[in-house]
């Protein structure tokens, strides 16, 4: 028996600790991207708080997009209710709400995430220890995740975290897409420039899959491939096809553990069955754009339906 | 260690040899390097923050969570001692129970005219509606903190009873479990009592006082406030160490005469709520209206047998501090036995003799509000200055029933870690019994606070005190 209050509070608390590590993924790209082509740094930091859906806050308070500027709003400023501060803040909080469901190991791994993110988060951030502090967010991120892989018990608590982790690892690859779509646009690929390698290096790295598309491709990076690799590719897990095959076995789970199945359920077989029967030439043909717009907003009404179906609020 | 200024010290007693119960401690911390116990001292507190063990403070929004500093020289009480405790704890924890009864039911008390009559009729503790309501099992107070300090070698007064929802439990266990990872070759040593227990017999308490109409395994929820209450951390400690659900006010609803939380399956039954929320709280349809912190009806399925509530609604009448007075009294009216332990001399304020001896000694007093708690709106004459003493004088007048006066005692004290050595501090003890329809469990030990300001006698977490484990000895 969980309470709803306890399944929406590790659902969230998983997605918070995912947006963190997406945050820092999108900095890291960023960041290099700004050390090697600084004329137009500019649009790439527009484009990462575009990525994050934080330009309208930012620019409440800013007038120009810097890497200090940007750096220090996504990782530490309060007033941003998706900077790592403010997120895990709020993964300790819920991990606190629903702490007699997690075991001891996962609750001091989140406990000390939060400890020792908000002690290197207490200053303004050098430039020179960008890197390291990226790192450091990353790591604490990746404590809590194998605490739970190492010490929950597979039940009913586990899917709710793992379909929260997977909702928003889902929305944060697409929200990439969503920005970069006219990058992968196959007139573009004809040009090929010296300037477009350098973007779909950093998209690769947004989703930290620049080594594995290399692995898998070898050096021929072009647009077709990062797009098929980003959406359709079951073995990369980022991509959108990967994170509904999760979702979709962590509500089937549900469903057997329950003995009922849920709106939830119907919806998510369904864009899984849409994931695995598109060709990247077929997505091509009727629209990138608009298949990437579609597929953040059912995968948000699948969230919503989620806390509905399993009484998070109500 | 020396002993100068004539308290009795738990480890050296009134003078230079080191009491019994502390023999083999002794020898032990006489070989230790300060340096490397403060070394894991600074360890120990690592490992709280660590843990999570905290305590919130209100109204602080950074620092909003703060450790409760524990000080690694354990407490150590002997068997022979502790027996002599608990036989008291258990007179009077029944004695309480059967006085909460025949006062929600005939009050026969009353009738005998042992106790004055606006005692209760004025108590805001006191619910007429539990009147005629009989608790599975007769119990009330499930769970009792009784607060004891010591005076010397054979001296032991209680000073409060804890009987509504009374904390640091969790504290008592965490403190042991961290001496134990610290300083496992004691405990090989020395033959301590176990607390470990306390979870099992909580459950086994709160089970065991479920309605009747519960057959199998009962479902057990601890009601907390929510994760901004300065005891959450406890709450979630026994929630999770009891197997049961932590719920709040807004997980909770009247259901088909029940009490049900939210699932994520749907609507559940609970059998037995363990509420750390105040009784005026628990229902705003017969309570305060504004509280979202219980269930709008909860009380009438109490009424009605469908659920337990521990400690049951109208507990606090026991611990009030004018009901305290008269203890010794209840004990003997109840079991038929003087009370094993003895009460701090009280003045009733109420009562113009008392009250004209309080104003005129209030130097030497330590004045408290009857139904105060924590350490707040409390003076104590040695310490306080003229006009702290004049503003107090002042309020007592006004409310002179608001207040009772004691002496201030010499409580005992125990030696603490500080920059310079062990150094004596004043300290007080609060066990926790545990009663079922057919028992009282008391744990051996409980929880020992500590004033660590030199010569203070104030040991509230929420005024700077600390806690220290408490070892009582196998015979």
């Amino acid at each position: 028996m969980t309470l709803g209050k306890t399944a929406g509070g590790l659902y969230w608390m998983f997605r918070y600790l995912e947006r963190s590590g997406n945050t820092t993924r999108l900095l890291d790209a960023g960041f290099r991207m700004s050390l090697t082509r600084s004329a137009s740094a500019q649009n790439e930091w527009r484009s990462v708080l575009e990525t994050t859906s934080a330009t309208q806050v930012f620019s409440e308070h800013y007038e120009e997009a810097d890497l200090i500027k940007v750096i220090d709003f996504l990782l530490r400023d309060r007033r941003n209710p998706s900077s790592v501060l403010s997120v895990m803040k709020a993964a300790r909080e819920n991990a606190r709400m629903s702490r007699t469901a997690l075991t001891r190991e996962v609750w001091e791994a989140i406990n000390e995430a939060w400890i020792q993110l908000r002690a290197l988060l207490a200053r303004p951030i050098r430039e020179r220890d960008v890197p390291e502090v990226l790192s450091a967010i990353r790591q604490q991120g990746s404590l809590v995740r194998g605490a739970l892989h190492g010490t929950m018990l597979r039940n009913d608590v586990y899917n709710f975290s793992r379909i929260g982790t997977f909702i928003e690892r889902a929305d944060s690859t697409a929200r990439i897409l969503d920005v970069k779509y006219y990058l992968l646009l196959p007139s573009i690929s004809l040009v090929g420039s010296a300037m477009d390698a350098t973007q779909w290096e950093m998209i690769l790295r947004s989703v930290s899959a620049n080594r594995s598309y290399k692995w898998l491709n070898g050096a021929d990076i072009n647009p077709v491939g990062i797009a098929d690799f980003l959406i359709l590719d079951p073995r990369l897990p980022r991509s959108l096809a990967f994170c509904y095959a999760k979702i979709n076995d962590n509500l089937k789970y549900l469903a057997k553990d329950y003995g009922s199945r849920c709106r939830s359920h119907e919806l998510s077989d369904m864009y899984l069955t849409g994931l695995r029967e598109h060709s990247i030439s077929k997505i091509f043909d009727s629209g990138l754009h608009e298949f990437i717009a579609d597929f953040i907003r059912n995968n948000n009404v699948l969230g919503q339906h989620i806390e509905e179906d399993y009484r998070f609020y109500k | 260690m020396d002993n100068a200024n004539g308290n009795f010290d738990e480890m050296m007693g009134a003078g230079q040899r080191r009491r019994g119960p502390y023999n083999i401690y002794g020898d032990w911390i006489d070989a230790q390097d300060i340096k490397q116990l403060r070394r894991k001292s600074a360890e120990a507190k690592n490992f709280f923050r660590r843990t999570g063990i905290t305590f919130n403070v209100y109204g602080d929004n950074e620092a909003a969570e703060r450790l409760i500093p524990f000080d690694i020289i354990p407490r150590i009480i002997s068997g022979r001692e502790w027996n002599k405790i608990a036989r008291g704890i258990e007179q009077r924890v029944r004695a309480i129970n059967a006085f909460l009864y025949d006062i929600y039911h005939r009050q026969e008390i009353l009738r005998a005219g042992r106790i004055p009559l606006e005692l209760i009729a004025d108590n805001d503790a006191f619910l007429p509606q539990m009147i005629g309501v009989s608790p599975p099992g007769n119990v009330y107070t499930h769970i009792v903190g009784v607060d004891i300090v010591r005076t010397g070698e054979d001296e032991f007064y209680v000073l409060e009873d804890n009987a509504r929802t009374p904390s640091g439990v969790s504290y008592m266990l965490e403190n042991r479990e961290t001496m134990l990872q610290m300083f496992p070759e004691l405990f090989s040593k020395i033959r301590v009592q176990n607390v470990s227990d306390y979870p099992d017999n909580l459950r086994r308490s709160l089970a065991d006082c479920a309605p009747e109409q519960c057959s199998d395994r009962p479902t057990i929820a601890v009601l907390t406030p929510g994760i901004n209450n300065s005891a959450y951390f406890e709450h979630s400690f026994l929630a999770d160490q009891i197997g049961a659900e932590l719920v709040e006010g807004h997980d909770l609803r009247v259901d088909n005469g029940r009490i049900a939380m939210r699932t994520t399956q749907g609507f559940e039954p609970i059998d037995v709520i363990y509420r750390r929320v105040d009784d005026n709280y628990l229902d705003p349809l017969n309570f305060r209206p504004d509280s979202m912190l219980g269930a709008p009806g909860m009380l009438d399925v109490y009424r009605a047998g469908g659920v337990t509530i521990a400690n049951a609604p109208g507990t606090g009448l026991a611990d009030d501090k004018a009901i305290y007075s008269y203890l010794p009294d209840i004990v003997e009216f109840y079991t038929g036995e003087t009370s094993l332990l003895k009460n701090v001399p009280t003045w009733r304020c109420s009562e113009s003799n008392s009250l004209a001896y309080v104003v005129e000694h209030i130097e030497e007093l330590v004045v408290k509000e009857v139904h105060g708690s924590g350490g707040y709106g409390l003076l104590v004459g040695p310490t306080s200055s003229k006009s702290e003493i004049s503003q107090f004088l002042k309020k007592l007048k006004a409310r002179p029933g608001n207040y009772i006066a004691q002496p201030t005692l010499a409580l005992s004290t125990v030696p603490i870690l500080t920059r310079e050595g062990l150094a004596p501090r004043h300290v007080d003890l609060r066990p926790f019994a545990l009663v079922s329809p057919d028992r009282i469990r008391i744990s051996p030990g409980g929880l020992t606070r500590v004033a660590l300001k030199k010569g203070s006698l104030v040991v509230n977490s929420s005024q700077g005190g600390g806690t220290k484990d408490t070892w009582v000895l196998e015979e």
